[in-house]
């Protein structure tokens, strides 16, 4: 490349309170280029990224812009510059439609006018919108695609991507993906930010790995191995966690029959008639894409939302439809869900008292009303010890635990209990590479002592890796489990995306 | 301009701290308000924060006042640790001291050494009934405790000054509003003869102890800070919302149902249509500056008691108005907020600088 790169950073620190995000980083992006910002959770690529875009200023370091040297005071300036982001959340209004929703981030304008080149710029690069239905209508790649041509509207020279490939299936991705190549072979450039290395593989021209805030290494991703990047990101060798091996046995741990549960959050998904089992020594994985009925799923078998509407789900061959979480817990299921801080632990309380929040009756650590907090504070510390949590003992807050320390407490506080069913949802969502892989191990330890265990995760990596059975739910209905032998990652994807590509068809046709 | 940023940590340390300074301050701004009235800052001061200190009638004093206060706040703070805005402690009060002193009322000659536990245990039940409704309120309806509890004050206040005129009214009494004196009986036992201090306020330097040990080692303690804190992992926890709004109303319901029977039946020895300062409000001031915790509303409760006590001293010998009394408690409750925000958040200055595009 022997253009004039088109952004380049020189030495760029930012460092907060008690850790260092990014230290002394160089980053150059040539034209057309897509180029890929890789690192795991925490190694630094959103704070840089924050940092280009203008809503976080460095300590340290420049910034040059086409060859000069500019100041990135807000997002405002970025954007007038020609610097478009989209970001992992999106920031779409549910209750306004795809052209409302593009009209808000935009200077007023004519409206009719404004149909006219979200059509034609949907149209350009193969985004399929439909300007009038309401963002609460649409599935997580049609949002994605909002905020893409939000930006392309703006004609920007370089795109900023966070993770966008986490909320789409793969069927989407591709679609994205062929987008990008056609933004890229009009010489916009695309910062492409991703922990995935296969696709930073395929898409990417060249890539910048950081790790703990460094930048490691810059290298041609089409060349090297998905491992030597893996090596390159995470710093070590990572084994892939070995299976389990107890044959799954006839004996059923969990059986859901005709199950359906009304959604308590406005926009949420409703569970219709789902039935399923798991037996022991077996891991049923349920895929899907975020907000296709997970959450109601876990809270209802964990008895979390109360009774279902219909259906029943037994635990361990007794009618658990009725009972709250903790009879529930007493039949022998543990859950772990998705939102760590807030349902799973509570931030302000210390490890010894997160230890007590779900094992009060299942390790009889209540006598007469009594807690017998000598005991809960020994099983604490068991928890530190067998599942490596680094913390400054059992009495540090949860608040003072990263996101992997956290979540490898959580399972082992819930794994300890040597329950006969784990229901997991979301087990590495955000966690670093080595306490993923340490989960994935203790829960298969735990299969292989002859529990079953269900596994809710929007990772399909994580769900053929872990699972002997597959299942997918979407839109709040579950297809049916087939063996993991039997299914590619294909055919799960379009059943991620089934029902909602249908419906997009069907309403495409009649516009 | 200036905006406030949430600290990454908050120290235990400035918790505790927040609660001393304002106090200083408040002291401080109540030096300067003297001034203004062109009295000497010194001796008001004196007369208001230590004089009531200083002997053993002031001690006494302060002791007596500062029980319901420590009731009625300990059972405030373990509602607002568990998130439940329970500012109706003082109808509850009230409605305790009624429904407490009706024996005393039917039974007015009487000698039975039962009826002080019975009335006790009456109060406790009248300011519990009183919780129940914006308990049952809440769960059924998910009517907002705030403005029941509140509201209910209104009604427990008419409700006395009906009774007091009416039924309840001294027939001996030539027509003033009040019920008949209680029988000895009737009244808390005193321990020291010309000193007014009496078992009730033995009773509430206990109960804060009490509540201690429930709030540190019992499940319902747990389930009561874990509710405050995390809503959805109590519900993870099967520890139910119902529950816990039932128990924590109701136990604050009580404790003031019980400071309000004792203060009927102590100090007062009769009801009148005004029986409190407003003990049931003052009482939320104490729960928060004593840090929700019980130890810290034992000394809170001790602190404001002073403000009572010094309040009237300062209107007999200089000859302030009583006022200074609530505008002392306004200013410590502001001062106290105001460094709860700066313990949780830091002031910072943000360019003026920005352009939109």
């Amino acid at each position: 490349m022997n253009e004039k790169p088109l952004l380049q950073l020189t030495g760029i620190s930012k460092a907060f309170p008690g850790c260092i995000a990014n230290d002394d980083i160089d980053l150059e992006i040539a034209p057309g280029e897509i180029h890929a910002l890789l690192g795991e959770n925490g190694a630094g690529k959103s704070t840089l990224v924050k940092i280009i875009y203008g809503v976080l200023r460095p300590d340290q370091g420049r910034l040059c812009w086409r060859g000069e040297e500019v100041a990135i005071d807000n997002p405002a300036s970025a954007r007038s510059l020609g610097i478009g982001m989209v970001f992992q959340h999106f920031s779409l209004f549910e209750s306004m439609t795809t052209l409302e929703n593009v009209a808000l981030a935009l200077p007023p304008q004519d409206l009719d006018q404004l149909r006219e080149r979200l059509e034609t710029t949907a149209h350009d690069y193969g985004l399929t919108l439909h300007p009038d239905r309401h963002a609460y209508d649409l599935s997580m790649g049609e949002r994605q695609r909002i905020e893409i041509v939000r930006c392309l509207l703006q004609n920007p020279s370089l795109l900023i991507l966070d993770e966008p490939t986490s909320v789409l299936t793969p069927q989407e991705t591709d679609t994205l993906f062929t987008t990008l190549r056609t933004l890229a072979a009009e010489g916009r450039s695309i910062l492409y930010i991703s922990h995935k290395l296969e696709e930073v593989r395929s898409l990417c021209d060249r890539a910048t790995i950081l790790r703990g805030g460094k930048r490691i290494d810059d290298c041609n991703p089409a060349q090297e191995t998905a491992q030597s990047l893996a090596e390159k990101m995470i710093g070590r060798r990572v084994e892939s966690a070995k299976g389990h091996t107890a044959p799954a046995a006839y004996e059923v741990r969990l059986k859901v029959t005709d199950l359906s549960v009304r959604s308590d959050q406005p926009h949420g998904t409703d569970i219709r008639d789902v039935s399923f089992s798991v037996h022991a020594g077996e891991i049923l994985g349920i895929a899907g894409i975020a907000g296709n009925g997970q959450t109601e799923l876990m809270n209802a078998l964990s008895g979390e939302t109360g009774p279902p509407q219909a259906g029943a789900i037994e635990i361990l061959a007794s009618d658990a439809s009725q009972m709250g979480p903790m009879a529930r817990r007493q039949l022998g299921a543990v859950f772990v869900p998705e939102e760590r801080v807030g349902q799973a632990a509570v931030s302000d309380l210390s490890l010894v008292q997160n230890s007590f929040l779900t094992s009060a009756f299942r390790m009889g650590f209540v006598n007469h009303g009594l807690i017998n907090w000598p005991g809960v504070g020994q099983y604490a510390k068991e928890i530190l010890d067998e599942f490596d949590v680094k913390a400054t003992g059992v009495d540090a807050l949860v608040s003072s635990l990263s996101g992997g320390n956290l979540q490898k407490f959580i399972v082992g506080r819930e794994i300890l209990q040597s329950p006969q069913l784990l229901i997991v949802s979301q087990p590495t969502w955000g966690v670093d590479a080595g306490a993923a892989a340490a989960i994935h191990e203790q829960i298969q330890r735990l299969i292989s002592a002859g529990a079953g265990a269900l596994v809710i995760s929007q990772d399909l990596d994580e769900i053929f890796a872990l699972s002997d059975r597959i299942a997918v739910i979407s839109q709040g209905t579950l297809s049916p489990p087939r063996p993991a032998g039997e299914v590619t990652t294909e055919q799960v994807g379009l059943l991620m995306g089934a029902s909602r590509s249908i419906s997009e068809t069907a309403s495409h046709a009649h516009a | 301009m200036l905006t406030l940023e949430a600290r990454a940590t908050q120290s235990a340390f400035a918790a505790w701290l927040s609660p001393l300074l304002a106090l200083g301050l408040t002291a401080l701004t109540g030096a300067m308000i003297f001034l203004a009235m062109g009295k000497a800052p010194g001796v008001a001061l004196y007369i208001y924060f230590i004089e009531p200190l200083t002997s053993w009638s002031g001690l006494s004093e302060v002791a007596v006042k500062a029980g319901p206060l420590i009731l009625i706040g300990m059972g405030l703070s373990l509602g607002f640790r568990a998130g439940v805005w329970n500012i109706g402690a003082e109808g509850q009060f009230i409605a305790g001291a009624l429904l407490g002193s009706a024996p005393a009322v039917y039974f007015f000659e009487s000698t039975n050494p039962l009826i002080l536990p019975c009335m006790m245990l009456l109060g406790i039940l009248g300011g519990m009934a009183w919780a129940a409704m914006p308990a049952l309120l809440k769960t059924r309806f998910n009517a907002n405790e705030i403005l029941v509890s509140l509201m209910l004050v209104y009604v427990a206040e008419l409700l006395l000054v009906h009774l007091v005129q009416g039924p309840w009214r001294n027939p001996e009494g030539w027509g003033f509003p009040g019920t008949r004196m209680f029988p000895d009986a009737a009244l808390l036992p005193m321990f020291v003869p010309g000193y007014r201090v009496h078992l009730g306020t033995l009773i509430a330097v206990v109960i804060p102890f009490l509540a201690w040990f429930v709030l540190t080692r019992t499940r319902l303690g747990f389930q009561v800070r874990v509710f405050g804190s995390a809503p959805l992992a109590a519900r993870h926890a099967g520890i139910s919302s119902a529950q816990m709004v039932w128990t924590t109303l109701l136990v604050g319901g009580g404790l003031a149902g019980l400071a309000g029977v004792m203060e009927a039946a102590s100090t007062i020895g009769q009801l009148m249509p005004k029986i409190s300062p407003g003990y049931g409000f003052t009482a939320i001031i104490v729960a928060f500056l004593g840090r929700l915790h019980p130890v810290g509303v034992l000394l809170a409760g001790t602190a404001i008691a002073v403000t009572y006590i010094g309040g009237e001293g300062a209107q007999i010998s200089a000859g302030l108005p009583k006022a200074v009394t609530g505008l002392f408690q306004g200013i410590i409750l502001f001062y106290l907020l105001a460094f709860d925000l700066l313990t949780r958040y830091r002031l910072t200055r943000v360019g003026a600088r920005g352009n939109t595009a």
